[in-house]
């Protein structure tokens, strides 16, 4: 049909526009904010950032949560998602209720795990019964720090693994189920077949799921600040606290780009070192 | 109803050229098939004609109308599709008579039109249910009452049969042309399949690389085609085409000696359709080394080699004969196609 | 041998199951047993004291009510918008070859490799001086952005799937490119789109940063219980928490069904 040939680029414009206004701009601030200081170009920002008694403590627990969290929830997700195509009946149920914390907000989730190890909590409860504690006790505190870290983990495993989980069973579905039953024909054992054909034909799911938990993990913010306050600092809550508390938005900028930086330096890590060939893509 | 004229239509895309210059003109109630292999450009050019894709250059005019520049639906003509297209969220009956709905008619000339074209294509018992409950089959059918429904001027098809089963095929192409002829519509029909062509149409234009090589009744196309593709492209098994030689104006083959129309000495391709050879005694025939027998049931297919060129004769069924036999071959003279050599174009 | 095999794995599945429903099943209890529930100890793990009165007071506790009735409009808006701005482009890529279609799509997804909601801190400036600080507007524009990338890329795999022959059949009988959109895509694209409007919903009603920062009388739910953290009495969080689970856990569960579908998740 005539007159096509300008259509489709008033169709994209809205969201173009849009997007470079809400993304784009913001992303130019950011980075301006975090690289001026007293009105000129400066790394003041950053060096107040780096000489804040939490920004080691940020540092290092964002980056310890990351690589924890990502690979243990790559080998649940992982686990689950090859267990699904053998479920004969209730598959269907079971897919929804593995997928439920996906519109589970970190909030959220870091409130439903505090009612479980709160000092009155139910895991306390559990303990209690089974005599291993006598009286309340506290894990989500300053003097606990390795109980919350754990806690963390635990919850923030609870909560996205389903992310990570429904990319993979996309993934699954795509793999046709001949290949693992010409392995088996010729001999492979199960671990074999796992190894030598399954994932590596995953390779493309397991990029991508890769490359969106990794980011998300970055921007962790809202389950710790729940189950740990200020006692578990991360590089996004001390970017939020900059900003609100502090008002100081040029600090908050600066842990802001770090948080980007970091983020783009991941996906550019998995990009490269799981490279996938243009024919293993569906 | 309407004649189409297509005016030296081109069409490229970057640098290559899927059309290059078409010139067609179908006439009013005339039904004309569009015959080629793929990629030839059939399709492009009924698209064309449709207004779904635009030419680079040229003219398409609809009864005393240049639509070149129109969208598809001031064109008025209707369409059918190769994968039907009917909608899914609408029953049969709101199919059909979408092209009226659209057009704004009253709604008892909509329920008497689709009334008419439902009956015409056997599917009144399916007037209310949707698309997914129905076969391929009806599906097609369905697509076709949508289009006689409008009672167009001009009806496209885009090879509508192809996705149909061999039998299906074979009635579905009955019941069009019964149908059509009685409504006199101006067609324009695509097909890659020559027994389609030759079934339906009054005339055959036949396609190669964007060009139309060849128009004419199917009995022309088929007795006499222009080209070594066209002879080859239409029936099946093809022509027969052997390299000869002539001198002094006759070409020798074995005992048979052929007069060559414009004489002299030149080399030349021998065009003769297999069931154009008979089997006769040796004097006066041309040998043909025979390899292979398949007896198709109303004949039988011969496989051989003439002067070490493959040749095809469709021989009687009653037929004495076993591979590496010698058969002595008579083609019947009218039925012999001269073609120059290389090119492969019909001597006058 | 196969049927311990199948034993174990099915317990392994059961127990991934319950692992999931579990906590939410104890945060309901707490919310719903109300203060006596949450202050006792030890816990019980059965409703002994179900009230829906306890969750009343809660709703009516200062602040709740309208940071809930904020965050509804906040997603609304955002899912709005989303599809308005999503549906469009989406319908571009999938029906033309355009130059530059390829640089956008990869500018689309090169959006997810950033924190967007960190983004609300430069665009509190931006909104303070405009007038969209602490509006839902504003929220809604920056959930937006978090969303648009998803519906764009969403909704062009979903017009792929709607063959162009259909679109055709409709342009030669009678229709313009606008009333064929609206008359045959549409109707065929309806399941997935609210299966993206209702994603960008929960994307929306779920946030808590972008919220709390571009914030600060008129807050959603996510920044008003953030900010109550440390105050408010544990029930109230917990309260807090079942009302931000149960709508998103509710959507999702209704559009399962297209949901899966889009990720390309079929189930036999």
């Amino acid at each position: 049909m005539r007159r096509a040939r300008l259509l489709p680029y008033l169709l994209v414009a809205p969201s173009m526009a849009f997007l470079a206004a809400l993304f784009l701009f913001p992303l130019v601030q950011t980075i301006s904010l975090a690289f001026h200081a007293d009105g000129r170009w400066s790394l003041g920002k950053f060096a107040t950032m780096a000489d804040d008694l939490d920004f080691g403590d940020a540092v290092g627990n964002t980056f310890k949560l990351v690589m924890i969290v990502v690979p243990a929830q790559l080998i649940l997700a992982l686990a689950m998602a090859l267990m699904l195509p053998h479920l004969r009946r209730g598959r269907d149920l079971v897919l929804w209720v593995w997928s439920i914390p996906l519109g589970v907000s970190d909030l959220a989730a870091g409130l439903v795990w505090l009612a479980i190890l709160t000092d009155r909590g139910y895991l306390n409860t559990i303990l209690f019964k089974l005599g291993i504690i006598a009286a309340p006790t506290a894990w989500l505190t300053y003097e606990t720090p390795f109980a919350l870290f754990a806690a963390i983990i635990v919850a923030e495993m609870w909560r996205a693994t389903a992310i990570v989980f429904l990319i993979l069973v996309a993934g699954v579905q795509l793999v046709p189920k001949e290949f693992a039953e010409a392995a088996e024909i010729f001999g492979a054992s199960p671990w074999q077949r796992l190894t030598r054909v399954t994932l590596p034909l995953l390779k493309p799911s397991i990029q991508t799921a890769l490359i969106l938990r990794t980011v998300l993990a970055f921007e962790m913010f809202a389950m710790v600040i729940t189950l740990g306050g200020r006692n578990f600092p991360v590089l996004v809550s001390e970017a939020f606290n900059w900003q609100d508390t502090n008002q100081d938005y040029g600090v908050a900028a600066a842990y802001a780009t770090l948080v980007m930086a970091v983020s783009l330096a991941a996906t550019a890590f998995y990009l490269i070192v799981m490279r996938v060939r243009p024919e293993d893509r569906s | 109803m309407a004649a189409i004229v297509i005016d030296r239509v081109r069409k490229s895309f970057g640098s290559t050229n899927a059309l290059e210059e078409v010139s067609l003109e179908v006439h009013d109630g005339e039904f004309v098939a569009l015959l080629g292999p793929s990629g030839c450009g059939k399709t492009t050019l009924l698209r064309i004609v449709a207004g779904l894709e635009t030419q680079t250059s040229g003219h398409i005019r609809i009864g005393d109308r240049d639509v070149s520049n129109l969208p598809p639906r001031a064109r008025k003509l209707a369409m059918v599709f190769q994968n039907y297209a009917v909608f899914p969220h609408m029953t049969v009956r709101q199919n059909v008579g979408f092209g009226l709905r659209m057009a704004g008619e009253p709604a008892a000339r909509i329920d008497r039109q689709v009334e008419r074209a439902s009956a015409l294509m056997h599917i009144e018992p399916y007037l209310h249910r949707y698309p997914a409950q129905l076969s391929g089959g009806q599906r097609q059918r369905v697509a076709v009452a949508r289009a006689l429904a409008v009672e167009p001027s001009v009806l496209l098809m885009d090879e509508p049969l192809s996705n149909l089963d061999a039998l299906l095929r074979l009635e579905m192409r009955a019941e069009l042309k019964a149908i059509l002829a009685e409504a006199g519509t101006t067609t324009l029909y695509v097909t890659h399949d020559q027994t389609e062509a030759m079934g339906l149409a009054d005339r055959i234009a036949v396609l190669q690389a964007g060009r139309v090589v060849q128009v004419g009744p199917p009995l022309v196309i088929y007795r006499e085609p222009r080209t070594m593709f066209v002879g080859g492209f239409v029936g099946s098994p093809p022509m027969n085409f052997l390299r000869v030689r002539a001198s002094g104006g006759t070409v020798a083959l074995g005992g048979a000696r052929f007069a060559v129309p414009g004489g002299g000495d030149r080399a030349l391709l021998l065009g003769i359709r297999p069931e154009d050879l008979t089997i006769g005694d040796a004097a006066e025939g041309v040998p043909f080394a025979l390899r292979v027998l398949e007896p198709l049931g109303s004949h039988v297919l011969l496989t051989g080699d003439v002067e070490g060129q493959q040749l095809r004769v469709m021989a009687p069924p009653e037929i004495v004969a076993r591979a590496g036999d010698i058969l002595h071959l008579r083609p019947v003279a009218e039925r012999i196609r001269w073609m120059s050599a290389p090119e492969g174009i019909a001597l006058a | 041998m196969r049927a311990l095999r199948r034993g174990i794995f099915t317990t392994g599945v059961a127990a991934l199951c319950a692992w999931t429903l579990i906590p939410i099943y104890l945060v309901a209890l707490s919310a719903i047993g109300g203060e006596s529930v949450v202050n006792a100890w030890p816990k019980p793990f059965w409703p002994t004291q179900l009230s829906l009165a306890t969750l009343g007071t809660f709703m009516n506790l200062s602040g709740v009510w309208p940071a809930t009735w904020q965050s509804a409009q906040v997603a609304l808006l955002c899912m709005l918008l989303s599809i308005v701005l999503g549906l469009p482009a989406g319908y571009a890529l999938a029906r033309f070859a355009f130059a530059g279609s390829n640089l956008y799509r990869l500018l689309i997804l090169l959006t997810r490799a950033f924190p967007v909601g960190i983004l609300a801190l430069p665009l509190t400036v931006t909104f303070i001086r405009i007038g969209l600080y602490d509006t839902a507007l504003g929220v809604a524009l920056v959930h937006t952005a978090l969303a648009l990338p998803f519906a764009i890329l969403v909704s062009s795999s979903l017009f792929i799937g709607i063959p162009r022959e259909i679109e055709e059949a409709a342009w030669v009988f009678g229709c313009s490119r606008l009333s064929a959109f609206f008359r045959v895509v549409l109707p065929l694209a309806t399941p997935g789109i609210a299966a993206i409007a209702i994603f960008a919903f929960v994307i929306s009603w779920n946030e808590v940063f972008a919220a709390a920062v571009l914030t600060v009388r008129h807050r959603t739910l996510t920044a008003f219980l953030l900010s109550v953290l440390s105050e408010s009495p544990l029930h109230v969080q917990f309260a807090g928490g079942l009302l931000l689970v149960v709508p998103s856990v509710l959507f999702i569960f209704l559009v399962r069904r297209y949901l899966f579908a889009i990720w390309g998740i079929t189930n036999r």
